[in-house]
């Protein structure tokens, strides 16, 4: 009996706090992990914050959305595949809905004027999002790799998708297929640069010796 | 033959989720390739409206992004479909990683994957606005969409406004002041 009404408080606790992250989550993803660790850490204390710190930091590693991701691994922690389930569901059905909703009715109506204005109006709204996105994620190259590097990925990542045409997958692939050596690269690169000017000190003691 | 639409939609936002490293804004060009490029399903100024209201609701972008185009594709399933390869590989990646590779997560490899990733992104991203504001010109012009982009770009990053207002503001100017204008 106790456990039975402890399994639907958890299912109750996850769902409550999925729904609640997923509605109150604006901007996407990431702007919504405040809210998941606050429900998690502060208020029904699933887990402590460090080792919601090592999730956070394993599901920024894995690609895909980054919400679901930890929705899923905390109800999985909680009640198994179930309660992963339970918690995605959750977290993502209020919002699919709201869109599927909002949508269908603008496509219903997308023969009036003032449907085709609205419509109109919002891309150049996205373009600029789109362009202050490429801007971040351009910065964040930059900052990693360096100005030379970086802007040499960005000619390099040009070419292939914009003048050789080939397949956006096929790019990534092979920028993570280098992205899995670099630190090592940098790292030789380090090593032989410190080594040649311990050389260069070691030939000049020795030159004023003679 | 809808089970054959299931599978295209699986497929694609498989695709485009797994390659999409750093969450979900990573993954909206590759998105908008499968959708609009590969498989045709949306238009790219219906795509910049899917997006516009994804962005004006709260809740994960990559999702809403496949639960509405799942849907107009093959109804309530094909919502299911596309949800599912968005969510369910990642999710289980995690829940596989921190059961067995707690000790990777400081790992060089990885830390490599996530940087390298970035540039490509970013690329793809810069040509996907090119590709926006061309729509948005064979849509209402330039003159409306220089003056509804200045306005917007005014409004979020140097007031800061946040995104749903703006969005909001543009569909009633676009409502009400476009079609008195005749741009549409």
């Amino acid at each position: 009996m106790e456990t039975t009404k402890k399994q639907g408080n958890m299912y109750w606790q996850l769902s409550w706090a999925m729904i609640k992250t997923g509605i109150l989550g604006y901007g996407g993803g990431p702007s919504v992990i405040p809210l998941i660790r606050y429900e998690a850490v502060n208020h029904y204390k699933w887990i402590d914050d460090e080792e919601f710190g090592e999730i956070l930091a394993l599901a920024n590693a894995l690609p895909g959305p980054i919400a679901t991701k930890i929705a899923a691994y905390l109800g999985y922690r909680e009640k198994g595949i179930i309660g992963a389930t339970v918690a995605v569901l959750a977290h993502i059905l209020p919002s699919s809905i709201a869109i599927i909703a909002l949508l269908a009715s603008v496509q219903l109506l997308s023969g009036l004027a003032w449907v085709q204005g609205m419509i109109g109006a919002v891309i150049p709204v996205v373009t600029v999002m789109l362009g202050v996105m490429a801007y971040e994620f351009g910065e964040k190259t930059i900052k990693g790799l360096g100005i030379p590097f970086g802007i040499a990925t960005f000619l390099i990542a040009f070419g292939l998708l914009q003048g050789v045409n080939v397949h956006p997958a096929i790019v990534i692939i092979l920028f993570l297929a280098y992205g899995a050596f670099h630190m090592r690269t940098v790292a030789a690169l380090k090593r032989r640069a410190t080594r040649q000017a311990a050389k260069g000190r070691k030939e000049e003691v020795t030159r004023g010796m003679d | 033959m809808e089970w054959i639409s299931w599978l295209q939609l699986i497929i694609g936002f498989f695709i485009a989720n797994v390659l999409g490293y750093g969450g979900g804004p990573a993954s909206i060009p590759l998105m908008h390739r499968e959708i609009v490029a590969n498989h045709g399903w949306a238009t790219d100024s219906e795509f910049s409206n899917i997006l516009a209201l994804g962005n004006a609701l709260p809740g994960p972008i990559a999702t809403k992004i496949a639960a509405y185009v799942g849907y107009d594709v093959a109804g309530i399933i094909g919502s299911l479909a596309a949800l599912a390869a968005t969510i369910v590989p990642s999710a289980i990646a995690l829940i596989l990683m921190l059961k067995l590779l707690q000790k990777h997560r400081q790992s060089p490899v990885v830390k490599g994957l996530t940087l390298l990733v970035q540039p490509v992104i970013a690329i793809m991203m810069l040509l996907l606005t090119w590709q926006m504001a061309q729509s948005s010109v064979t849509s209402i012009g330039w003159l409306q969409s220089l003056i509804i982009a200045a306005v917007a770009f005014w409004a979020m990053q140097i007031r800061k406004i946040h995104p749903a207002i703006v969005i909001v503001a543009a569909f009633a100017y676009g409502g009400i002041v476009l079609p008195l204008l005749d741009v549409v």
